[in-house]
């Protein structure tokens, strides 16, 4: 598994940190609903999932990447920053 | 059909004509009292357990596939009860028990071989931890005693002694602890719940779940509508998916974990090893093949295959562990979809959907639970109350925090385990 990075270009798997799925950080204060969706259930499709990697040996962006669980093909790749997963609900 | 050493004599003499297929090929019915979603060892363990200990005998496991062929038919084999927290401890300590008379029990050969598990420690802070544990299997009633350095010599002569960077200072054993042979598991399973009247049906996947007013009223399938009192999820790395179709979102991310077998070599390795390094387990299969595994790829995945990194540690880790081997062949390697919860531990709970009830984030440790897990599991589903041994496999710990267990203590949280 290959991951073109925005910054860096095609790389191997092993320079990346593999966070989950891409999902939006409730607000501060948030009721407990909210955080028990956030930190632990997951939708867990078997198809196109958004998640979250970090090129922790290369720029150290995080990465938000849309992969293909069944076949681990990698779909898009975006900064997270600019793919508006960067702040509050 | 009883098996015993004087039939395969008597059929070994008369040209073997005498064997009949263990189990029926029945149609499904219209209408069952318990409806198994999944038909591997937990599935059809469940049915067994209802049949037997409950007298709940109208009741179906629903395959997709053929009996026996998910995770039951791809793991490495190990069978242990030496876990360390309330929760997981007296649940596999109760499955271990039930492991030690199964074959009895199901009159059925599943290679149960109590060959002992030795985790080695590397480090003081490994061997605390391993004494720390040890002592808490001891307090759960089972076995566990801590071996010095040179007794795991005198045990294992093979591994490599004189690695600097991962000294084998000793090792935590368990000798009730070894392997048995998957596949007869779950075909002993399944003989013994048709046996009991359970109905198998194989090439069944179910597509939809009934819920009216709060309440399961049967599924639909590829065979047509059933309809059921009771529903149990018994899907392993599919559960988020089964789960969905009644509108439940599960705190499960399903990876793929890794396994790998040798070509067959004479015996050497007579225990189930463990690496505290890199996280390898070895064992010996009675083909002669080294058996092993470590860590998962880290990623979501239902892809049944891993990628060439992970490959590529374990292989590391192995010859660096037990270099007499480096030569070795490696014959096959294969991928099975784990059903990963945040905390690392499973969950046998009932749904908030009245009669549906819930198998599963059995993450690795799915093969050592299957007679436990069916035993609890069935005396949930009959009596809607948790059996003693299962009291904390709660769905609601994610959700309050209440009573979560993290075995490795690196915080519940999805992609730590």
């Amino acid at each position: 598994m290959r991951i073109t990075c925005p910054l860096c270009g095609e790389r191997d798997r092993r320079e990346f940190y593999y966070k989950g799925a891409a999902l939006v950080r409730p607000a501060e204060g948030a009721d407990l609903d909210a955080w028990h969706e956030y930190v632990n259930l997951r939708e867990n499709p078997a198809g196109p999932l958004d998640e979250l990697w970090y090129h922790e040996m290369g720029c150290n962006a995080w990465l938000k990447v849309t992969r293909n669980t069944a076949t681990h093909e990698i779909l898009d790749v975006q900064l997270a920053s600019e793919a508006g997963l960067g702040g509050e609900k | 059909m009883r098996f015993s050493g004087w039939r395969v004599l008597r059929e070994g003499l008369t040209g073997n004509k005498g064997w009949k297929p263990h189990w029926r090929d029945p149609e499904p019915k219209s209408e069952y009292d318990v409806v198994i979603i999944g038909g591997g060892g937990h599935g059809l363990a469940t049915a067994y357990y209802l049949a037997q200990e409950h007298g709940i005998t109208n009741v179906a496991v629903l395959e997709k596939g053929y009996l026996g062929g998910g995770n039951v038919g791809r793991n490495t084999t190990i069978v242990r009860a030496n876990y360390y927290l309330p929760g997981n401890s007296e649940f596999y300590s109760h499955s271990l028990k039930l492991w030690e008379t199964m074959e009895q029990d199901l009159n059925y050969n599943a290679m149960m071989s109590q060959r002992g598990i030795i985790n080695l420690f590397h480090n003081d802070g490994q061997r605390d931890a391993a004494v720390r544990r040890g002592n808490s299997i001891v307090n759960q009633g089972d076995d566990a005693e801590i071996l010095s350095r040179e007794r795991v010599r005198e045990l294992a002569p093979f591994l490599n002694f004189e690695n600097n960077r991962f000294p084998i200072m000793g090792g935590l054993m368990q000798r009730r602890a070894g392997t048995a042979r998957h596949d007869a598991v779950a075909w002993g399973y399944a003989r013994g719940a048709d046996m009991r009247g359970v109905d198998l049906i194989q090439n069944c996947e179910v597509t939809g779940i009934d819920v009216e007013n709060g309440k399961v009223v049967g599924v639909q399938t590829a065979r047509g509508p059933i309809r059921a009192k009771k529903v149990a999820l018994a899907a392993a790395g599919r559960s988020g998916q089964v789960a969905a179709m009644a509108g439940l979102t599960l705190p499960i991310e399903s990876h793929v974990l890794q396994a790998f077998v040798s070509e067959g070599l004479k015996p050497i390795v007579d225990h189930v090893i463990t690496f505290a390094e890199g996280h390898l387990y070895i064992s010996q299969s009675d083909k002669g093949g080294m058996v092993f595994g470590s860590y998962l790829d880290f990623y979501s995945s239902y892809a049944a295959r891993g990628n060439l990194p992970m490959v590529e540690h374990t292989m590391e880790s192995f010859v660096a562990m037990v270099p007499a081997l480096s030569k070795a062949r490696l014959l096959r390697s294969w991928g099975g979809i784990m059903d990963m919860t945040p905390d690392g531990s499973p969950i046998i709970d009932r749904s908030p959907i009245d009669g549906l009830y819930l198998n599963c984030g059995w993450c690795y440790g799915g093969f050592k639970a299957t007679p436990g897990s069916g035993s609890v599991y069935a005396h949930l589903i009959a009596t809607d109350r948790p059996h003693g041994a299962a009291t904390k496999l709660k769905l609601d710990r994610f959700r309050s925090g209440v009573g979560l267990m993290d075995e490795e203590g690196t915080g519940a949280q999805h992609n730590l385990h």
